[in-house]
């Protein structure tokens, strides 16, 4: 039906050569392309785009590029054998995206899972809404669209068979992939009145009519099925991915498909000086070597330059970069170096900067004050480092370019794959393969620009550019590296009544725009001006901070150092004022009440309406005693164990983290258990949000105990997982307990699940270091501070 | 010319010698399952069985495979039902699914030359294999499951906590 049928086989031939391996993938017509910028979304940030528009300010999905969409024959087609297909226009990284949004139309049109399918769109946000997956924000933003795309397309299947039977509709009832009209005893399966619905026009909006929560069949269902029997909804993509036939960016072939790499300028903003590539061309299997030329700073999402080499396979390709022999002119972050920078951070955070919240009177307070608490935390800078990097595969045939690849980004791929190929925006395709991995990193699209211009180079074959991991640790787009300094005054009892909060961090403006040393509003909010402590007297400020690297998005942003030190801090208060750190978190956060976040002076709140999304600390409250519950807050430990505890508000949802830690003899932390609890309001799919709090734990506590990347010279020495640590499979707790918030009334809005998870974690495990040896950890990663 | 089985089925390879396996079941082979991870042995997604036992497709030259019988996860079972393969999909254990051929083929490595593995010979053996996902607890949970060691109560996630 509905109508999709013919547009997706449409779409599944639109190239004349179909890559086999695409086709072949049991689970999931490919359907091509990409979407659009996540980053920029933040980029394209609503207050800022909305000052200059007339009409009421957008929030969510509405205040998105391009919006949202809900057309049933977009999203739901229907075939004669009754086989379900969803389009997912999300980008599928671990989140789940697929099955979720399968989930929730499959639910309102009351299929029957086993005959769903899920297809993918290509980057067509006009078509599609807004593709940007990213910011913890796609069942938050489409919940309420594909709900309704599902019950338009249930309601037009009843509408046909009340038409073929001559009966009121009304009297017709679509029921678990069979429509029934009682009085008569007629039935009809979906796929029999497939054509017939799809004739119909889309029904008016207002004569749709959503399930009511409690005949949800698969919505919140997912949880505990082991115990009730309901096992039918699994990963959509299990079979592929368990046999090795799911498709990744890296895993595209075509015709004739040629193998690309590229010598990038070893420090951001350097360039080629020379080359010789004179035995680089003697490798067997090369075709091609050419200059990149480096874009002008800032370079956006551009490619950094080099020299590329297009070869016959992927070995010789390696071969050939290995044996170029290249100067680089190193340019203006030739002499960067991270522990230098440190110090000038520090600086920064030690005088007054912009001042971005300002409640009461924080140094008339601060000097009545009973106590005076002051700590500098640091978190280096990180990389994404997803498991599958970066990789595409693009082919300019006809004037028509195509581009297969492992984007959060589908639009944004799109737009900038034009104007670089100088191309109309109806001649390019981006579609979307699985990625493997995401995290921020392939919210830019250089990768894939850099695949066009290899593609351009050999007169348009296609050519698959991969980057190794050494390319990934390299030349990333970095998370922020920052110190936070925090003083407070505390009174007789030992609670605040002034609190001065100085964060010093290079911004991801300066991407985009020459000479941004200030953090943007999206960052400043993510849990720096929005943070909801009862305290009297309060001033936040931002220091300017250049930068020297490209600096980007990684899961939960500017959250992981805002945290860090906020919740390290209150745990150094509490200590201070000889108090147990979970009361005094409680106490700190104080009375239940809903906080408009405009008025903490964060004008951004994720993006979202502040009146419908009001910060609750009850509901922060709650997380927090949910999690110390859960670890046996308060027993009694063995020597060398802690306890430390964190609670976060980031991406409008609720999270906080128990943690159990044990250092050894040597000071080597081990973490033994954790307790992380959730409230992100109603939950699709609640089995998948405790493995996005799984994986948030495991990746947390990478950045909490051995992840960094440092810079020297300009280039950052970390070569691969040996020098990047990121967590492994015996570091990883064997005690892992998720509790989820209870949260059944759908009415209410969802909140984000990919990202929260991650932001309590490090200082939890920083508190819990604490507790077990009363060394204080101010600087991540923790590695071996706490021996003695 | 190199000649090696892959997945049962004889094959010839007269390229460099020092190709990787890896690249060779990738490029020349087309065999996409087996995935490029770091190219120095430090993330296991690039796990194959090499004479029956578990190695580093991307440090494995194809010189090494000469007259050897390589299996990928394409071939780890005729049917895609190896206890692995459903215990994986059992558990949900994958998130973005990527390095999970890799750690399929680690852990039947393992529960071959140790059918009945402690939690601490499980991390022994999977230590090799990253996963950026996070998805460790629940591998530790679907190989217990695998090799019938689940228990009670881990026949789920071990990671569930208390609903409240």
């Amino acid at each position: 039906m509905i109508h999709d049928a013919r547009a997706m086989a449409a779409a599944a031939t639109t190239s004349p050569e179909t890559p086999s391996a695409l086709a072949n993938v049991s689970r999931r017509a490919m359907l091509g392309g990409m979407g659009a910028l996540v980053l920029a979304l933040s980029w394209r940030e609503p207050a800022l785009a909305q000052d200059k528009a007339d009409g009421p300010k957008k929030f969510g999905a509405d205040a998105m590029p391009h919006g949202w969409q809900d057309d049933p024959k977009v999203f739901v087609a229907i075939a004669t054998d009754g086989t379900v297909t969803v389009t997912c226009h999300r980008s599928e990284m671990g989140q789940g995206v697929r099955t979720s949004v399968a989930m929730v139309v499959a639910d309102e049109l009351d299929a029957e899972w086993s005959k769903v399918k899920v297809a993918q769109a290509w980057g067509d946000e006009a078509r599609f809404g807004n593709q940007d997956t990213d910011g913890s924000r796609s069942l938050r933003h489409f919940f309420p669209h594909l709900r309704h795309a599902g019950a338009a397309a249930r309601l037009m299947l009843v509408q046909a068979a009340a038409k073929q039977w001559g009966v009121p509709v009304a009297e017709v009832k679509a029921e678990n992939h069979v429509v029934t009209h009682a009085k008569s005893k007629r039935t009809a399966g979906y796929g029999e009145l497939a054509a017939a619905a799809a004739e119909l026009p889309v029904p008016a909006r207002e004569g749709v009519v959503l399930k009511d929560a409690k005949a949800f069949r698969y919505i919140g269902k997912t949880d505990g099925r082991a115990e009730s029997g309901r096992g039918q909804v699994h990963l959509i993509d299990n079979r592929d991915i368990t046999t090795g036939t799911a498709i990744y960016g890296i895993d595209t072939r075509l015709e004739g498909m040629l193998y690309g790499l590229i010598a990038r300028p070893p420090v951001f903003g350097g360039k080629v000086a020379s080359l010789d590539d004179s035995e680089a061309k003697k490798v067997p299997g090369v075709v091609k070597i050419f200059t990149i030329p480096a874009p002008a700073i800032p370079s956006e999402f551009q490619p950094i330059g080099g020299v590329a080499v297009v070869a016959k396979n992927t070995w010789a390709a390696m071969k050939a970069r290995e044996a170029l022999k290249i100067t680089w002119d190193d340019g203006p972050n030739a002499t960067y170096d991270s522990v230098a920078f440190r110090g000038e951070l520090e600086k920064a955070a030690r005088a007054p900067g912009k001042v971005v919240r300002n409640t009461g009177d924080v140094d008339g307070a601060m000097a009545k004050a009973k106590q005076k608490v002051e700590a500098e935390y640091f978190v280096p800078h990180l990389v994404q480092a997803p498991m599958e990097p970066p990789a595409a595969t693009v082919r300019i045939k006809d004037g028509f370019c195509e581009a297969w690849a492992n984007t959060q980004a589908p639009q944004a791929t799109h737009d900038r794959l034009a104007k670089t190929l100088g191309l109309a925006a109806d001649k390019v395709r981006v579609n979307v393969t699985l990625l493997g991995g995401g995290f921020g990193r392939k919210s830019k699209p250089d990768y894939v620009l850099e695949a066009a211009l290899c593609s351009r180079e050999v007169d348009g074959a296609p050519v698959k550019l991969i980057w190794t991991r050494e390319d990934d640790l390299h030349h990333g787009y970095y998370h922020t590296i920052s110190v936070e300094r925090l003083e407070a005054g505390l009174d007789a009892k030992g609670m605040p009544v002034a609190w001065l909060h100085r964060s010093a961090a290079p911004t991801i403006g300066s991407i985009f725009a020459p000479g941004a040393k200030n953090q943007l509003p999206f960052e400043l909010g993510m849990g720096l001006t929005n943070t909801p402590f009862a305290i009297p007297n309060v001033r936040l400020e931002n220091p300017e901070a250049d930068a020297h690297v490209r600096i980007g998005w990684f899961r939960s942003v500017s959250n992981i150092p805002h945290a860090f030190a906020i919740q390290s801090f209150v745990a150094e208060l509490a200590h201070a004022a000889g108090r147990d750190p979970k009361d005094y978190l409680l106490d700190l956060i104080g009375p239940d009440r809903s906080i408009d976040p405009t008025t903490l002076g964060d004008v951004w709140n994720y993006g979202e309406d502040p009146v419908r999304y009001p910060i609750e600390t009850g509901r922060l409250r709650r997380v927090i005693e949910t999690a110390a519950k859960g670890a046996g807050w308060g027993r009694k430990l063995a020597s060398g164990r802690g306890l430390g505890i964190a609670g976060h508000y980031s991406f409008v949802t609720y999270t906080a983290v128990a943690a159990e830690v044990e250092v050894d003899a040597k000071g080597v932390v081990s973490v033994k258990r954790i307790d992380i609890a959730v409230d992100c309001g109603p939950q699709v799919n609640p089995e998948r949000v405790r493995s996005q709090m799984e994986g948030a734990v495991v990746m947390g506590m990478g950045l909490a105990l051995s992840s960094e990347i440092t810079f020297k010279d300009g280039r950052a020495q970390q070569n691969n997982f040996d020098g990047y640590e990121i967590t492994r499979i015996d570091a990883a707790p064997k005690e892992l307990h998720v509790h989820l918030l209870p949260s059944n009334d759908y009415a209410k809005p969802l909140g984000g699940v990919g990202e929260p998870g991650v932001p309590p974690v490090a200082p939890a495990i920083a508190n819990a270091v604490f507790a077990a040896t009363g060394r204080r950890i101010r600087q991540l990663p923790i590695r071996n501070q706490a021996s003695a | 010319m190199i000649k090696l089985t892959v997945n049962g089925a004889e094959r010839s390879f007269d390229g460099d010698p020092d190709m990787p396996l890896l690249w060779y079941l990738r490029d020349e082979a087309g065999l996409t399952g087996t995935k490029f991870g770091c190219g120095q042995a430090l993330c296991g997604a690039c796990t194959v069985h090499l004479g029956g036992s578990a190695v580093r497709g991307c440090v494995t030259p194809m010189s090494a495979a000469e007259g050897q019988a390589v299996v990928t996860i394409e071939g780890l079972s005729r049917d895609g039902n190896h206890p692995v393969q459903v215990a994986w999909r059992d558990l949900d254990v994958s998130q973005c699914g990527y390095c999970q051929c890799g750690q399929m083929m680690q852990a039947a490595s393992l529960l071959t030359e140790t059918p009945k593995p402690t939690d601490a010979q499980i991390d022994e053996a999977m230590a090799g294999n990253l996963c950026r996902c996070g998805t460790y607890p629940r591998i530790r949970a679907a190989i217990h499951q695998a090799a019938g060691t689940s228990k009670p109560g881990t026949s789920k996630p071990a990671t569930k906590g208390d609903r409240l």
